[in-house]
C-alpha cells in the first residue's frame, strides 16, 4: 500500500505533505501536553516493535500463505491516537528512507493513508465505541476486526484518490477501486484477527498496559479543522507554484510561434517546451518519418507546424533526437561520475 | 524472513556508508535534504510522457555517489528489489492508453508504453536519490536537519529512539522465531493464535525494556531532548551546493537538454 514518488504529481504530494505536517504538529503538541514522561521511551520502543513483528510471519488459515502485521491499529489501541500517529509516522519515515518503501514526496500520502485513518477515524469511532471502558474478549475481536477493515478500506481508497488525482497512471477510477478495495478487505480481516489476538494476550497478561490508551482525551473538532486548513493552504501554494511553472516558459521562440500560428493555447508548460522543440526540429529536419504523431493521421511535413496545438504534447518528430541526446547525456553523466570518483581516489 | 533480514542488514550497510568523510559527507545535512527534495519535486513535475528530458537528471545521483565514493551497483540492486509495486501499477498504462504516439520504422509505440517507461525512469531517479541521501547523510544527520527545520521535537526524538531500538528488538524477535521453528515440525510459520501470543510476549518484553530504558535515562538526566555531538553550521559551500543544483534542475526542467544535444549530434553527423 506504500505509494511511490514515480506515480504522484507534485500538487498531490505537496498537499498531502501539508496535511500530514499539520497533523504531526498537532499530535506533537497534544503528546507534549499530556506527557507522562514514560511515554517517550515507550513510543520509541513500540515503533521498533512494529519492525520486529514483521520478522515473524504467520500462516493465514485456509490459504497456507504467510502474512505479516501492518501495525497501525495495535499502536492506536496501546498508545492512544495521538502518540500512535507519531509512532506510525516515524515507522513510515524509516521505511521510506532505508527500504525505499514509498518515496519521500509520497511520504505525506503514505502517512495520511496508513496512520491518519486508523488512528483518527477507525480507532475513536469504531474500536473505542465497541470496546468501551470494560473490554471483553468478544468486544475486542469485533472492534479490532471492524476497525482494521475500515481503516484499510479508507487507506486503500486514499491511495486510489491520490493516484487518480495525480494522473500519471492511466488506471481509471472505477477499475482501480475494484482492484484495491477487495484485496484490502481480505488483508483487513486478517490484520484485524491478528491484532485482536495480540491485544487479548496483552489484556489478559497485563491489563494495565491498555490503560495508556484509555486516558487519551477525545477529539474536539480541532484536528479536523487544522487538517482542512492545511489542505486548503497547500492547495493554494501548490496551485501558485504550478501556475508559476506554467508561466515560466513563454520565451522568445514561443512568442514567435504564437505570432505565426495565432494559437492562444500555448501557456501549458509541455506545449511550451514542445513548441521550442518543434521549431528546433524544423531547423534540423531530421527524418520526419520517425516522429511522434499525436494519434491522428496527418502528413508529416505539416507535423512541425501543427504540432504545438495538439494534445497530448509529446515531442513531435524529435523523438529520435531525444533518444540519441538522452543516451549521450546519460553517458556524459556516467563519465562525469567516473572522473569524479577517480579524482576522489587519487586525493 | 530472509528478505526482511536482508533489508535490515541494509540499514547497517547504509549507515556504514554514511560514516565516510568525503566532501559531500561533510556538507550540512540540511543542504543535502533540501536539494534532494527539490530534485524529487522537479523530476516528478514532468509531463507523464517525458523520457528524454528526464535522463539528464541522472547527473545528480551519479555525481553524489561518485563524490562520496559509494558503490553504484548496490543502489541499482536495491532499486530492483522495490520495483515490483511501481511496475505493477505502471503496467496498466500500456493496456489502457493505446494511442500510437511514436513510429520507429514500421513499429508503432503507444502512449501507454511511453508513459510506462517514464514511470520507471522517475522511479529509478527518485528512489535511488532518496537512498543515496541516507548513504551520504546518516539517519541522525537527517533527524538533526529535521529538528533545525522546526519539525516538532517529540517527533524527532521519536525517530531517533525508534532507530536505536530497531536492532535490539529485531534480535529479540529473531531469537523468538528461531526458537519456535526449532521446536516445531512445520516450516510455514505459526498460526494466528501462536502468533498472537508470540507477538504479545514480544510486546510485553518491549514495554518492560522501555521502562528500564526510561529509568536509565532519568538517572542520566534526560530532559526530553537528544543531543548530538556535532552542531552543524551552514557554510558557503552548503549554500553553493543548494543554489547550484537547484539552478541546474530548473534549467533541465525548462529545456530539454537531451533534445538539444541529440540534435546537434545528428546535425554534426
Amino acid at each position: 500500500m506504500h505509494m511511490a514518488d514515480a506515480l504522484i504529481s507534485p500538487a498531490v504530494g505537496g498537499t498531502m505533505w501539508a496535511a500530514t505536517a499539520g497533523s504531526i504538529a498537532y499530535c506533537a503538541r497534544k503528546v507534549n501536553l499530556e506527557m507522562d514522561d514514560r511515554k517517550v521511551a515507550l513510543m520509541g520502543v513500540l515503533g521498533a516493535f512494529i519492525f520486529a513483528v514483521q520478522m515473524i510471519n504467520f500462516t493465514i488459515p485456509a490459504t497456507g500463505s504467510s502474512g505479516h502485521l501492518g501495525g497501525g491499529m495495535i499502536l492506536a489501541i496501546l498508545l492512544g491516537p495521538y502518540a500512535a500517529f507519531l509512532v506510525m509516522s516515524s515507522v513510515l519515515t524509516v521505511q521510506a528512507l532505508f527500504f525505499a518503501d514509498g518515496g519521500l514526496l509520497a511520504l505525506g500520502c503514505n502517512i495520511f493513508n496508513m496512520a491518519f485513518f486508523p488512528c483518527f477515524i477507525a480507532y475513536p469511532f469504531i474500536y473505542k465505541k465497541i470496546v468501551g471502558d470494560s473490554p471483553t474478549e468478544k468486544k475486542i475481536i469485533t472492534g479490532a476486526v471492524l476497525s482494521a477493515v475500515l481503516g484499510l478500506q479508507m487507506g486503500a481508497f486514499g491511495v486510489v484518490l491520490e493516484t487518480v488525482a495525480s494522473g500519471i497512471s492511466e488506471l481509471p477510477f472505477s477499475t482501480f477501486v475494484m482492484l484495491m478495495q477487495p484485496i484490502h478487505l481480505a488483508i483487513g480481516i486478517v490484520e484485524g484477527v491478528v491484532t485482536s489476538a495480540v491485544v487479548i494476550f496483552v489484556w489478559k497478561a497485563r491489563p494495565e498496559i491498555l490503560q495508556y490508551a484509555m486516558n487519551a482525551k477525545p477529539l474536539k473538532g480541532v484536528l479536523v479543522r487544522n487538517v482542512a486548513l492545511g489542505l486548503l493552504a497547500a492547495a493554494l501554494v501548490t496551485g501558485g507554484a504550478l501556475s508559476w511553472f506554467a508561466s515560466a516558459h513563454p520565451d522568445g521562440l514561443e512568442w514567435a510561434i504564437q505570432g505565426v500560428t495565432g494559437s492562444p493555447e500555448l501557456s501549458e508548460p509541455e506545449q511550451g517546451i514542445h513548441g521550442n522543440l518543434a521549431a528546433l526540429q524544423e531547423k534540423s529536419a531530421f527524418m520526419p518519418d520517425y516522429g511522434f504523431k499525436a494519434g491522428t493521421e496527418e502528413p508529416s511535413e505539416a507535423a512541425a507546424e501543427e504540432a504545438p496545438e495538439q494534445w497530448p504534447a509529446v515531442d513531435a518528430g524529435t523523438s529520435t533526437a531525444g533518444l540519441v541526446g538522452g543516451l549521450i547525456t546519460l553517458l556524459v553523466a556516467a563519465c562525469i561520475g567516473l572522473l569524479l570518483r577517480r579524482r576522489n581516489l587519487a586525493t | 524472513m530472509t528478505f526482511l533480514e536482508r533489508n535490515f542488514l541494509d540499514i547497517r550497510n547504509l549507515d556504514l556508508m554514511a560514516r565516510g568523510s568525503s566532501l559531500v559527507h561533510r556538507l550540512d545535512p540540511r543542504a543535502k535534504l533540501l536539494t534532494t527534495l527539490i530534485f524529487i519535486v522537479t523530476v516528478v513535475s514532468m509531463d507523464k510522457y517525458t523520457i528524454a528530458q528526464l535522463i539528464p537528471f541522472a547527473l545528480y545521483p551519479f555525481a553524489l555517489t561518485a563524490l562520496a565514493g559509494l558503490p553504484v551497483g548496490y543502489f541499482f540492486k536495491k532499486i530492483l528489489l522495490v520495483a515490483p509495486f511501481a511496475v505493477l501499477i505502471g503496467l496498466f498504462n500500456p493496456f489502457l492508453d493505446r494511442t500510437i504516439l511514436l513510429h520507429i520504422g514500421p513499429l508503432g509505440i503507444s502512449g501507454g508504453w511511453i508513459s510506462f517507461a517514464s514511470i520507471m525512469l522517475r522511479f529509478t531517479l527518485t528512489v535511488g536519490t532518496a537512498l543515496i541521501l541516507i548513504g551520504i547523510t546518516s539517519f541522525s544527520g537527517i533527524c538533526l536537519a529535521l529538528e533545525r527545520f522546526k519539525v516538532p521535537r517529540v517527533f524527532v526524538v521519536q525517530l531517533l529512539f525508534l532507530y536505536r531500538y530497531i536492532f535490539v528488538l529485531l534480535d529479540e524477535a529473531g531469537r523468538m522465531a528461531r526458537a519456535r521453528t526449532l521446536r516445531s515440525l512445520d516450516t510455514t510459520g505459526p498460526g494466528i493464535k501462536t502468533f498472537g501470543s508470540m507477538v504479545g510476549n514480544l510486546l510485553l518484553r518491549a514495554t518492560d525494556r522501555a521502562e528500564r530504558i526510561h529509568l536509565a535515562m532519568l538517572c542520566r538526566a534526560f530532559d526530553g531532548r537528544i543531543r548530538l555531538m556535532s552542531e552543524p553550521v551552514i557554510r558557503a559551500v552548503d549554500i553553493f551546493f543548494i543554489l547550484g543544483w537547484s539552478a541546474l534542475f530548473l534549467f533541465l526542467r525548462c529545456y530539454n537538454l537531451s533534445e538539444i544535444i541529440g540534435n546537434s549530434a545528428l546535425e554534426f553527423l
